[in-house]
């Protein structure tokens, strides 16, 4: 039987004070790193793991704090990304806003593995809540000793400071992240240099999302190998997967990695409203192409999704059922990463302006017969072409809205109208 | 504000990163960013003028011209515009008598629409102020709009905070 643990204290009043984190066993595993391993030894547990990012790209994390050098003669940086931006994703928000005491063990142990003695968390700025419990929590931590200098007696220091955000989702690219930290325009860096080896002012830095940083405490009290055992080999894990949409009961659901995204959205999530039927799937956010309903017993991890052709990204699944139009969830997700573009590169900025208008005019009724070759070829000259992957997502989400729903955007152009309205 | 901003400005090792914090700072104390404020900004952090022009017309967040005393912000991406914000901001367009960015003529309201605000959980969600309000619909945004009104006919400035976080 599976059993929750990064949303334990989701329901349970005060589970955003320190009290309530202590009585459930908190900070326990930061004591236990502390004085049980050495740094290299947590990096190891967390290889063994095989903990792979949550924030989208799945990335192992052991291994990206392994590429942190030993001897950097700079200060070296923990960044937390929790700007959290993605469409249909919100997993973040309430672990700040319910449990940040989680998240501030899990980012002490980090930093203690990866010898960094300050970290930024860069949170998006209208998560209010979010920062006021995540400021008050950091307060109690320093309190008690848990944050702060030679931290329960040992000889790690480390400290957390919050960076709020202004509204800009490119800032979730980890290196657009470090120019907004640094107080420029978010855009992002050419790697290399990676991060890890030189990243915020020029130094090491790590940056791993909210969700990651909240399973390491779990991984060193509990061990890799319990961690190891949940879910599919090449992804394990509990993993948080956000419901919205056209969905009963939509919410935050902790379930193994590698559930079967039908029986997520049609058993937990309660299905679609009475009298509809799904008609196709966001599966992690509106960067990952959409699954129509024939696919959905694709398992929900990195991999599985991957050869289906979408992606795990932030496990954002958005449920879109037979009363609505693809063109118009298209023209939706476009605009969307149209507004976003950062404006580095030219096949992103002006690309997806030139997709929003013949997209906003199919939609309309206004399209004309070379108007999916159009899309075709802008989609072509975007994919790949891009500085960043914001590019790649809007892109890989027309390219399947227009593989499974052809016949949609054909109607709109052959009738002249949406036949939806 | 000096003291705020020299007090954020010390968590970091390069004053420009203070910039952005700093401008949240001067917006919450002044409502909006015109220029003499960010030269302000510029001038306590000792940066260049015109990194703090770059940051302020760059996010959503910060605000170059006034806006209304409540700020009602809708969300309208996929997962709100599935549950029919659309039909929201429509209904909010005709009883306030302003379209999507406008601001009523006695300066109450300003109606706005935004990208994720990372609550789809509760769609359709606006933010007014520092607050979320979610699963909206018509009656409940009819009741917020006369329950800010009321607030803002006696009110102070305190008391409109205050009843911005009645709406939750």
């Amino acid at each position: 039987m599976f059993e929750p643990v990064l949303l334990r204290n989701m329901e349970v009043p005060d589970g955003h004070l320190l009290a309530t984190y202590e009585a459930g066993g908190g900070y326990q595993a930061l004591a236990k790193a502390l004085r049980e391993h050495t740094p290299d030894e947590i990096i190891d547990l967390v290889k063994q793991s095989n903990l792979r990012g949550r924030g989208g790209a799945g990335f192992p994390t052991g291994m990206k704090w392994s590429f942190v050098p030993k001897r950097a003669g700079k200060p070296k940086y923990l960044c937390c990304n929790a700007d959290e931006g993605e469409p249909g994703t919100f997993k973040d928000r309430l672990i700040m806003e319910r449990d940040p005491h989680q998240l501030i063990e899990g980012m002490a142990i980090s930093a203690y593995a990866i010898g960094a003695e300050t970290a930024y968390v860069y949170i998006r700025g209208e998560y209010v809540l979010a920062i006021r419990r995540l400021e008050q929590a950091i307060a109690e931590a320093h309190a008690k000793g848990y944050l702060g200098t030679r931290i329960l007696g040992s000889d790690f220091s480390f400290v957390v400071h919050i960076h709020c955000g202004a509204g800009a989702y490119i800032c979730g690219e980890e290196t657009a992240m470090l120019d907004s930290l640094e107080g420029k325009r978010a855009q992002p860096r050419l790697k290399p240099p990676f991060p890890a080896v030189e990243g915020l002012y020029a130094s090491p830095t790590v940056i791993n999302n909210v969700e990651t940083l909240a399973c390491v405490p779990h991984i060193v009290a509990r061990g890799p190998g319990w961690f190891r055992g949940i879910g599919p080999e090449g992804s394990p894990g509990p993993k948080l997967y956000c419901l919205s949409g056209q969905v009963l009961k939509p919410g935050l659901y902790e379930l193994p990695m590698g559930i079967p995204l039908r029986e997520l959205v049609e058993d937990h999530a309660g299905g679609p409203p009475p009298g509809r039927k799904i008609k196709a799937v966001i599966p992690g956010g509106v960067s990952a192409p959409l699954i129509p309903e024939r696919g959905l017993d694709v398992r929900m991890d990195f991999d599985s999704l991957a050869a289906a052709g979408s992606m795990l990204g932030s496990a954002g699944v958005i449920v879109i059922d037979d009363s609505t139009c693809m063109v118009k969830v298209a023209t939706r997700i476009i605009e969307f990463f149209h507004h976003e573009s950062c404006g580095k590169c030219t096949p992103c900025r002006e690309g997806l302006n030139w997709v929003v208008k013949v997209l906003r005019r199919v939609e309309a009724g206004q399209g004309t017969p070379g108007d999916l070759e159009q899309l075709e070829a802008l989609c072509k000259g975007i994919f790949g072409n891009t500085f960043c992957a914001l590019g790649d997502g809007a892109a890989m989400g027309l390219r399947a809205a227009l593989a499974h729903f052809e016949h949609e955007f054909v109607a709109h152009i052959k009738e002249r109208r949406c036949p939806f309205h | 504000m000096r003291e705020k901003i020299e007090a954020a400005a010390a968590r970091y090792p390069d004053q420009r990163s203070a910039i952005m914090p700093a401008l949240l700072i001067a917006q919450k104390e002044y409502g909006y960013l015109p220029g003499p404020v960010l030269e302000e900004v510029a001038d306590i952090l000792g940066v260049e003028r015109i990194w703090v022009y770059e940051l302020a017309t760059f996010y959503t967040l910060f605000h170059t011209a006034p806006v209304g005393r409540f700020h009602l912000q809708l969300c309208d991406n996929v997962s709100c515009m599935l549950r029919r914000s659309e039909d929201l901001l429509g209904h909010l367009e005709a009883v306030l008598g302003i379209e999507r960015g406008g601001t009523t003529p006695d300066g109450l309201f300003t109606l706005s629409t935004v990208e994720c605000l990372g609550a789809c959980e509760m769609a359709p969600v606006m933010q007014v102020g520092d607050d979320y309000l979610g699963n909206l619909d018509i009656a409940r945004i009819d009741a917020l709009l006369d329950r800010l009104r009321a607030a803002a006919e006696q009110a102070t400035d305190a008391d409109l905070a205050a009843a911005g976080s009645a709406g939750k």
